[in-house]
């Protein structure tokens, strides 16, 4: 089972600058709403950047222990 | 054929289709039945494949789009995204003319 706060640091580890809150809304621990702001968003496609934020989560999409992922990304001005 | 081969033709021959879980009359997950949903107030033909019932479709599709979740939508052969960016184009109303088009071409 991930925390929501161990989420928050995987994704700022391969995003320094970005702004992120975590929720977790399932009560169970693997579902989770995540929004994301940073400037390395900038001019890539939602596509791309929701890789980058799955990238930064380490596989844990694959083996189950996220369960669901809500993510919203920005970029910050 | 190989799930690869398999996977190119359904998003080739199908305008519109959408790997999800369960069906378009009945999805099995809250994020497959959102984007079911949209496409239905779109009112326009789509195609559903249900990768709860293939295994090596549920798991082919994620290597092929380079996408670890379910749902996901192809358009025009294209991998547009799953249920959080399917829903803010639909909000922001990119979804519409990119579906119009898709349906002309």
């Amino acid at each position: 089972m991930l925390s929501p706060q161990q989420i928050e640091t995987m994704i700022r580890e391969a995003l320094p600058d970005a702004d992120v809150t975590v929720r977790e809304y399932s009560g169970g621990g693997d579902h989770f709403q995540v929004a994301v702001a940073s400037k390395a968003f900038a001019g890539k496609s939602r596509v791309a950047q929701h890789q980058m934020v799955y990238g930064a989560l380490k596989g844990h999409l694959d083996d189950g222990v996220i369960h669901a992922l809500a993510l919203q990304t920005s970029v910050k001005e | 054929m190989d799930i690869k081969e398999r996977i190119q033709q359904e998003v080739s021959s199908n305008k519109i289709v959408i790997f999800m879980k369960g069906t378009k009359e009945m999805p099995q997950c809250g994020f497959s039945g959102q984007v079911v949903q949209v496409f239905n107030v779109l009112g326009v033909p789509f195609e559903t494949r249900n990768v709860l019932e293939d295994a090596e479709l549920r798991q082919g599709i994620k290597e092929y789009s380079n996408w670890p979740t379910i749902p996901q939508v192809y358009i025009n052969g294209e991998f547009v995204g799953g249920c959080d960016i399917i829903c803010e184009m639909y909000q922001s109303g990119e979804l519409q003319p990119l579906v119009e088009k898709a349906l002309q071409a």
